[in-house]
């Protein structure tokens, strides 16, 4: 077992993907009855550092339907200077430039560690990349300043030549003119006007014909870029403009009533944001940030009405469809990420205030582009202040860890066809033989659009198996798949990386063993979470539970060691242990459940998990929890209340959170100030191992986590508890009367209880 | 007049009979409005005013006198001198000698005035003695006619040279006697006119003769016995003679002798002769003596002939029944005919000296052209009110039966000369002003008080009212309020209340208002210079903003607005370091983009603004952008005021047809094929409705609108007017603009509407006694209801004429009151009411009502009602009514108060004898009678501009001021004196002045010296002389000097700076000029004086056969 955990893991950090199975049963029936799917998490992006970019033009396959990409598993003919397409058999000729090509003279694209390659091409115009600027402007001072600091600095991280734009809004929404000297002038939209983006460009000026009016040929010349260039304009030009033109940022003048809220034109902002790059670089990476520190409360897309007595909507109001303005601002902002997306720009939104910001209704923006979303409390928080900073950081090569307007084209063997992803990304609705009718995600294409994408942007690429039971496949036979994704990159480059993989097929009547065993727990424990969370954005919180319970409980019938109707005898392989009880944890997570968290937490919180990799994925599901003691080196933990003992301190990493928690002794020893004396600096360096490790996380994560140090009793410890297994609750506290641990005080069921549970389940011949 | 004066005035009383005397003597000079030396002027004054100031009329009475008989034998005795004497009240010129002497020492119009007004006077005699008048009347008319004929001469002989004065003497004399004694001194009045013009001239002594009849005239007309008697007395024994003689003739010559139309003309021919008569009797008549001053020389003896026209001497369909002798005199003598110059020239001299007095019920004021103080007594300053009529007749039936429109033009906001106080302002403190319960009339000196000063009787409704108990007053013994001096509401005519909350809106105090500057930066604007000359100016004006009293800075904020297809809004807080430009481009949905920043203290964003105003030429000097958009221009305006909740102003600088696409878009419609013909109203009226709806809001806001526009085509004034019009701003057009010649006038302007007084948001009522009503407004106003006057912005230039009708019968006791009370928020945001109260006298006479007239308001009016009728009638018809309802007027003065005299005569009411020339440039105005050179927006423009206009303003224009230049006296700071608007009146040797309150024409005959040329415009020949000239040379000779002086002085004395426009005789440019010639025949088909006269003549005997 330990090589196909080599294997996957290899296979992950050469191609960036995991499969769920790594051995594909070899008919649908066989397929459908492993419960799980066969899919993958796909990670395009993902950093390689023994990966130098060719420098040329992919091969492709000429068969105008197929077009894949030459790789690996090809066969060739060298002497016929002839490959076969793995995937349709078609037969190419090499291109001329191949003609040197032999069994030892080999192209990189023909290397079996080349199963990733990337190559750079040279196609269209070189656009810089574009950074609009969104701000609201409707913040307390304190906030506003420290959104100012925080752009300004940014201008520093950007790369020169990228073209910046600048709209801010609040009652009104102002486009910022960057290239005039001295007076700084902005076009003003009202907040509440929903325009068409041909109005938009219109009174922006943007419209073609306005411009050739007097001077007609002399003035076409320069051509669109210099239109285009009144508002978003290269950093290095007129990054002092911007500087003092960010600084003399007002506070949105229209006064505000007690009792009301600003008025904040969100809605159109972002329209009008979408329309300006719409019109101006279609097609082009572009990055539209928007910094909120509040609701929409006017205009389309608002989310909440401008009267403070009226609170903004919860869950409990769209149970009782009590949100009044929700549908039709989801719509409205769902219209303008749809739009964005096909432009290839991408939408982040960064949502600082204390209430929500109905990132509810505009979370498709980011999710639908590929943009970020982060929610903080305060744009005066180091949360929001790392988080922005981290958006513009560099990979190892010094380049930003940003991509844009990727094209991710997925090709299958014919036994395979492809049901669909759930990601942050767009179907370009590519119809074509590998596109399976049954839909798991967003289907019904092979193609999607990821308008921007980092290093860890993964996507779950979902497949069926159509290869009918009574047509088997020869032994040694090999299903493969390949993605190409076409992406911008940030150096401005076109690039293309194919990935191309290729798994065993496998009879699952005669070899369940090997498929058995070659199952990714982890992956699929991600792959399932993403179609449950995918599910729950549109079915209610309980049905989906279910569905996830159903297909664990059959899960387990399925690869269950078991007598019927015993449920002691339960045993599942170890390929399969660590299945349920991620199951247990994500049937917990904020993912599905919304109890305890607003409609636009439950929105950040999904938007991340679709679109993180299989690690962070993991840790959003089940939290990591390291214990530092006395007793020994640190060490990782059950998530579970026994493991929250008085002499130890708790790091618990939840991805959103990181927690550290000193247990009870160990806070009563840091009041009474021992880690002061120098007799007990064991002591104090106890209480900073995990700060250093936190740190670390810290260092590495995006968005930035919260940052939470607490102790044992302290208010701050919820996040803690509320995470563990809460295997001792002031119901069973005497009944297990171990050592210690805390006891939580909550009625949910333990990993225990809902293992008997499920194993009962499993067993019975009822189900 | 002097019965209701008597009756209101104690102090009158005291001195009734002299006052009265004085009264009516003054009166007869002040109708005759000769130019009468002070002392006789002041003999005037002091009757009317009375009897406030005696002495010098006293001094002159007690000869002229009373001792009527001792006082005319003694001016008998000195023929030379009664005539003076005459003369010297109404024309001095005439004493000076016989007609010539007078007409060489005196300016010929002088002379000719006096004259006319002798006939004026006459026919006032005539009207008030109609019935026996007849025959005098008719004969001065007769001078006219007769000259020529032979009876003339007889009648000439007969009156000879001393009879005549002697009549006239007596005549004089009878009529201030008559009306002296009777009690109703209309017809002493009357006669006094009638007796004055006579007098003068030969025909003096005709007139007399009416003046006998006279008597039984005054019986009449009121106290017939006694002015009867005081009639035959003085007149008698030359009366008897003259009478004899003048009946018999005039009876005989009236329809026998002058065949033509009157018999009369024999005794009249005399005057008339004079009158009219240089032209023909006189001529014989005079022979030498006209001559020597031939028009002159021939005024001083046609007295009276103005008003009335020979119909003989008019070439009218009587021209036929005119004997053949007459026939070839088709002309009739201009210098016969009223002149406005004389009437002007008489009143300054008359009235100008002494301050107008208010505290008379029913006076009439001087003319706008004098110049004279005013001295609130208990009613509003003439520069606030005037009537067309200041007696109103008790009933409607009579009113309609004049056909005398009763109007009140009211100036609520005038600026008064610095001697003048300016209304005090009375603070109640919480609870407001005092009202009455009824009618919320507001306290005015006319309220009674009763019950020992416990309740007050409203004096236009008679509801009682309770007096609030802090406002409570003991009386004294006459019912006088003890507090009376200490409280301006109970002793002035003017004065101003502090407004209490109640009297805001929201009831919330109102802020400060703004201005806002909305500059259109497209293509045309910039590269005219426009755009950098009024930014320049701006940044010096912007100190100069109106502030209350002696506040050390402007309360008003201010903004700035650029556009062209769209909107550029300027954040100028003072805390940025610069200027920020909000772009609004939604103009279909215009809003403001901005609040805090956008109107600021100049003091404060002092830097930014400066920065901004340097920049804004800059950013736009390469713009390519020619279409504009205009209402959303307002519309943003408005929006900012809004959001700032308070009232302003938007000066708007506009440059083109808004064609860019947006609300209010406009197309260009200009049609010149519409004129004449039934749509030619529709080049009036606004294109869309847009703008009036947009009006409305802005009113409703208090959102004040001026608009300076700079076209260099058609631009739709029609429409882009109605905003400005409708919410009381003003509009100013400098077509074809040009830096280097209008830059100058277009920044006074500018100047001038940024500094000048400004009052927001106001409302104003006019009440009235019971009995009449407010029924018709004409002005820059929005009315959402009858009564209310709606005005965004109301500034001191700013004239309100209200119609009035009756709804019930007045008194003659109580006479007729009017209170006009405006309430508006003044510039450092104060809410005020003004008000303005006027008591007038009522009148069961016609005679009392065309007394009392106003020739110039009465234009102003019929002007304002005539070009709102274009609007919706076309344009001939309005010129039809306008024609019939002025022949009426007349025809029924003819009809009831001068029907003694024949029915061919022309006989106008003294007051009223300037109506048919003034109505006759109304009629040839370029709204009603354009000419080819007139574009659509100037009517239009001229259109809306006349309807805000003051009497003064529309006097001028209508009847621009000629001044001879050459003739002024370099050492002097007087103007030369003016004359008559005619080519005729111009001589090729010298420099004329014309000035209409728009332009000023500066024109040089062809051989006018070269020394002056040379001293004028620094060119050594006429040839050099460039009429590109937007201004005089500045030169340092006295000639030079003085020129520029009187021009800077005209311009001084108007709302705008005028264009100057140098026109050299004979040069293409004259056609303009003499388009402003307004007695003479006009190319656009306008009829020249004399012959509109004679039409009038037509029309009023076909009215009244």
């Amino acid at each position: 077992m330990a090589t196909y955990l080599e294997f996957i893991q290899q296979n992950e950090e050469r191609d960036g993907v995991r499969f769920s199975w790594n051995v594909w049963p070899s008919s649908r029936l066989e397929a459908t009855r492993m419960v799980v799917p066969l899919a993958c998490l796909l990670t395009p992006l993902k950093e390689r550092l023994d990966l130098p970019p060719v420098q040329y033009e992919p091969v492709l396959c000429s068969r105008p339907t197929c077009k894949a990409v030459l790789n690996p598993l090809c066969q060739v003919d060298y002497r016929a200077k002839l490959w076969a397409c793995n995937f349709c058999f078609q037969r190419n000729q090499f291109p001329p430039a191949y003609a040197g090509i032999s069994e030892v003279n080999q192209p990189a694209e023909l290397m079996p560690q080349f199963s990733t390659i990337e190559y750079i091409v040279q196609r269209g115009p070189q656009t810089p990349l574009i950074f609009l600027y969104v701000v609201d402007t409707c913040l307390e001072e304190e906030d506003l300043q420290a959104l100012k600091e925080s752009l300004q600095m940014s201008l520093s991280l950007l790369p020169p030549d990228a073209l910046v734009g600048l709209i801010t809004f609040g009652r009104m929404v102002q486009v910022h003119e960057l290239s005039c000297e001295g007076i700084s002038k902005s076009y003003v939209f009202r907040g509440t006007k929903d325009l068409a983006a041909k109005q938009i460009q219109d009174m922006l000026g943007l419209s073609r014909p306005a411009v050739p009016m007097q001077q007609g040929r002399p003035l076409q010349t320069p051509e669109q870029p210099v239109i285009s260039s009144r508002f978003l304009q290269p950093v290095h030009k007129i990054d002092m403009n911007l500087t003092d033109l960010l600084g003399e940022l007002q506070r949105d003048p229209w006064p505000v009533t007690q009792g009301k809220r600003p008025l904040r034109s969100t809605g159109v902002a972002l329209s009008i944001a979408v329309g300006l790059l719409e019109g101006t670089f279609p097609n082009t990476g572009a990055r539209i940030m928007l910094f909120t520190g509040g609701p929409p409360t006017q205009g389309p897309g608002m989310v909440v009405g401008d009267e403070l007595k009226t609170p903004i909507r919860s869950w409990h109001d769209i149970e009782k469809d009590n949100a009044r303005f929700m549908k039709k601002a989801t719509k409205h902002y769902e219209t303008l990420a749809n739009r964005s997306a096909a432009n290839g720009h991408c939408i982040d939104i960064y949502a600082c205030a204390l209430d929500q910001t109905g990132l509810l209704e505009m979370k498709c923006c980011a999710n639908l582009t590929g943009g970020h979303m982060v929610m903080g409390d305060s744009f005066n928080t180091s949360l929001f202040k790392q988080t922005f900073q981290r958006v513009f950081s560099k990979g190892y090569n010094g380049e930003f860890r940003m991509a844009f307007g990727a094209n991710l084209d997925v090709k299958t063997s014919r036994e395979l066809k492809i049901a669909g992803a759930i990601g942050p990304c767009i179907s370009l609705n590519a119809k074509g033989p590998c596109v399976s009718e049954n839909e798991l995600g967003i289907g019904g294409t092979s193609q999607w659009k990821i308008c921007s994408l980092d290093p860890s942007t993964t996507l779950a690429i979902y497949f069926e198996v159509v290869n009918q039971h009574n047509a088997p496949i020869p032994q040694g036979g090999r299903g493969a798949v390949q993605f190409v994704t076409q992406y911008q990159h940030s150096s401005t480059q076109r690039r293309i990386r194919v990935t191309t993989i290729a798994r065993n097929w496998a009879d699952a009547q005669t070899q369940l063993q090997h498929i058995e065993a070659a199952f990714d727990q982890e992956a699929a424990a991600v792959l399932m979470a993403r179609l449950g969370v995918y599910r729950a954005e549109s079915e209610e919180g309980p049905d989906v539970l279910r569905w996830l319970d159903r297909q664990l409980i059959r899960l387990c019938q399925k690869f269950g060691q078991y007598n019927k109707d015993d449920p002691n005898s339960f045993r599942l392989s170890e390929s399969f242990s660590l299945y349920p009880q991620f199951i247990f944890h994500l049937r917990r997570s904020p993912f599905l459940q919304v109890f305890n968290n607003s409609p636009d937490e439950s929105s950040y919180y999904r938007h991340h998990f679709a679109r993180q990799d299989l690690t962070q994925s993991l840790i959003m599901i089940q939290p990591i929890l390291y214990a530092y003691s006395f007793h020994g080196p640190p060490e990782p933990v059950l998530l579970d209340s026994s493991s929250i003992l008085p002499d130890r301190i708790l790091l618990m990493d939840t991805f959103f959170q990181i927690v550290i928690y000193l247990g009870e002794t160990i806070a009563q020893w840091q009041k009474a100030g021992y880690q002061d004396m120098p007799e007990y600096e064991n002591f104090k360096h106890l209480l900073q191992a995990p700060l250093d490790d936190a740190q670390e996380i810290l260092q590495t994560r995006f968005p930035m986590p919260r940052y939470i140090h607490t102790e044992h009793g302290g208010s701050q410890a919820r996040f803690l508890l509320s995470k563990v297994n809460p295997s001792q609750t002031h119901n069973n506290l005497y009944a297990w009367g171990q050592e210690s641990g805390a006891p939580i005080l909550t009625d949910d069921v333990s990993l225990q209880v809902f293992m008997d549970h499920l194993k009962k389940l499993a067993v019975s011949s009822a189900s | 007049m002097s019965v209701n004066q008597q009756a209101h005035t104690g102090p009158p009383y005291g001195q009734p009979q002299p006052g009265y005397q004085g009264y009516q003597q003054p009166a007869y000079g002040g109708q005759s409005l000769p130019g009468v030396p002070q002392s006789q002027y002041g003999a005037y004054n002091g009757p009317m005013p009375g009897y406030q100031q005696p002495v010098p009329p006293q001094g002159y009475f007690p000869s002229l006198g009373f001792p009527s008989k001792g006082s005319p034998v003694s001016l008998n005795s000195d023929t030379s001198l009664a005539p003076n004497f005459i003369g010297s009240l109404r024309a001095p010129p005439t004493s000076g000698a016989p007609p010539p002497a007078s007409g060489a020492s005196h300016p010929s119009g002088h002379l000719a005035y006096s004259p006319f007004e002798h006939g004026d006077v006459q026919n006032g005699i005539p009207a008030s003695a109609a019935p026996m008048q007849r025959p005098p009347a008719s004969q001065p008319f007769l001078p006219g006619s007769a000259p020529t004929p032979v009876s003339q001469i007889s009648t000439f002989q007969q009156y000879g040279p001393p009879p005549a004065s002697v009549q006239q003497l007596r005549n004089h004399m009878a009529g201030m006697t008559i009306g002296s004694t009777a009690a109703s001194a209309p017809p002493p009045a009357g006669l006094g006119y009638g007796v004055g013009p006579s007098s003068y001239p030969p025909t003096t002594g005709a007139p007399r003769p009416p003046a006998m009849p006279g008597p039984p005239l005054t019986g009449q007309t009121v106290a017939g016995p006694p002015s009867s008697q005081p009639n035959h007395v003085s007149s008698p024994p030359p009366p008897s003679s003259m009478a004899g003689l003048h009946p018999g003739t005039p009876m005989s010559g009236l329809h026998g002798p002058p065949p033509p139309t009157h018999p009369p003309q024999p005794g009249y021919q005399m005057q008339q002769n004079g009158s009219f008569g240089q032209m023909r009797g006189p001529q014989p008549n005079y022979g030498g003596a006209y001559p020597g001053a031939p028009n002159y020389g021939s005024p001083p003896g046609p007295p009276p002939p103005p008003k009335r026209l020979d119909p003989d001497s008019i070439p009218s369909p009587q021209l036929n029944e005119l004997p053949p002798q007459q026939k070839p005199r088709h002309r009739i003598d201009p210098d016969a005919i009223p002149s406005p110059i004389q009437v002007i020239e008489d009143d300054r001299n008359n009235r100008g000296s002494e301050p107008f007095v208010t505290g008379v019920r029913g006076q009439v004021p001087p003319l706008v052209t004098t110049n004279f103080l005013v001295k609130d007594q208990g009613n509003a300053s003439p520069r606030y009110i005037r009537c067309t009529s200041y007696n109103i007749p008790c009933t409607s039936d009579m009113a309609k039966q004049s056909q005398v429109p009763l109007a009140a033009v009211i100036k609520p906001l005038a600026t008064l000369p610095p001697e003048e106080t300016l209304p005090y302002l009375v603070d109640h403190g919480e609870s407001g002003p005092v009202r009455c319960n009824r009618c919320k009339a507001y306290m005015c000196p006319f309220m009674q008080f009763i019950e020992g000063g416990r309740r007050f009787q409203c004096c236009f409704c008679s509801c009682v009212t309770e007096v609030p108990p802090h406002y409570f007053q003991h009386l004294d013994h006459t019912g006088k309020r003890v507090d009376f001096y200490d409280r301006p509401e109970l002793s002035l005519g003017s004065y101003e209340f502090l407004a209490t909350v109640d009297y805001c809106k929201n009831n919330k105090f109102p802020s400060p208002p703004a201005f806002i500057f909305m500059i259109d930066v497209s293509y045309n604007a910039v590269k005219s210079g426009l755009v950098r000359l009024i930014c320049e100016e701006l940044k010096s004006l912007l100190d100069y903003l109106p502030r209350e009293g002696n506040m050390e800075e402007s309360a008003i904020r201010v903004g700035f607005v650029t556009y062209n297809k769209v909107l550029h809004f300027y954040n100028v807080k003072s805390s940025l370091a610069q200027p920020q430009m909000m772009v609004v481009s939604d103009v279909a949905d215009m809003f403001v983009p901005l609040l805090d920043g956008f109107l600021v203290n100049v003091n404060e964003s002092r830097t930014v603004i400066a920065s901004l105003l340097d920049q804004i030429p800059e950013m736009f000097a390469d713009t390519r952008e020619t279409e504009t958009v205009f209402a959303p221009v307002i519309q943003a305006g408005l929006e900012a005021l809004k959001a700032a909740e308070c009232a302003g102003k938007l000066f708007i600088f506009h440059t083109s047809l808004p064609i860019a696409e947006a609300p209010g878009k406009l197309k260009n419609r200009d049609d010149r094929k519409l004129i004449n013909t039934d749509k030619e109203k529709t080049l009036f009226q606004p294109q869309t409705s847009f703008y009036n709806n947009l009006a409305k809001d802005c009113v409703a806001q208090g959102c004040c609108v001026d608009l300076f526009l700079f076209p260099n085509q058609y631009l739709d004034v029609a429409t882009l007017g109605v905003v400005p019009y409708q919410t009381g701003g003003s509009i100013y057009k400098y077509a074809y603009f040009q830096l280097e010649t209008d830059q100058y006038r277009f920044l006074n302007d500018l100047r001038r509407d940024v500094q000048k007084e400004v009052g927001f948001d106001a409302v104003m009522r006019v009440r009235t006694s019971t009995g009449i009503r407010a029924t018709d407004f004409f002005g820059a106003f929005y009315m959402s209801n009858t009564t209310d006057v709606e005005m965004a912005g109301l500034d001191c230039d700013k004239t309100i004429t209200v119609e009035f009708k009756h709804d019930d019968k007045l008194s003659e006791d109580s006479g007729a009151l009017l209170q006009c009370a405006l309430l508006y928020t003044s510039c450092a945001g104060q809410r005020r009411l003004r008000i303005h109260n006027l008591s007038l006298n009522c009148c069961t006479q016609l005679a009392d009502l065309y007394r009392n007239c106003e020739t110039d308001t009465l234009i102003n009016y019929l002007a304002k009602y005539a070009y709102r009728g274009v609007l919706n009638s076309p344009v001939k018809t309005v010129r039809d009514a306008l024609i019939n309802q002025c022949a009426q007027i007349l025809a029924c003065y003819r009809k009831n108060c001068a029907s003694p005299s024949s029915a061919g005569q022309l006989i106008l009411p003294e007051c009223m004898k300037l109506l048919p020339v003034y109505l006759n440039c109304v009629l040839k105005s370029d709204v009603l009678q354009p000419g080819p050179e007139v574009t659509t927006d100037d009517r239009a423009y001229i259109r809306q501009l006349v309807t805000s206009m003051d009497v003064a303003e529309t006097n001028v224009f209508f009847y621009p001021r000629l001044l001879p230049l050459t003739k002024a006296d370099v050492d002097s700071d007087s103007l030369p004196a003016a004359i008559r608007n005619s080519e005729e009146r111009l001589s090729k040797g010298d420099i004329y002045l014309l000035e209409n309150g728009l332009n000023v024409f500066v024109w040089v005959g062809v051989s006018v010296q070269q020394g002056l040329i040379q001293n004028l415009f620094g060119v050594s020949s006429f040839s050099q002389i460039s009429n590109a000239l937007s201004t005089l040379p500045v030169l340092e000779n006295p000639f030079s000097k003085k020129v520029r002086s009187i021009v800077d002085m005209i311009q001084g004395q108007r709302s705008r700076y005028m264009k100057l426009i140098i026109v050299k005789q004979e040069d293409k440019l004259e056609m303009l000029f003499k388009h402003f010639l307004v007695e003479d025949k006009s190319l656009s088909g306008g009829a020249s004086y004399v012959d509109f006269l004679c039409h009038m003549h037509k029309e009023i005997r076909q009215l009244l056969s």
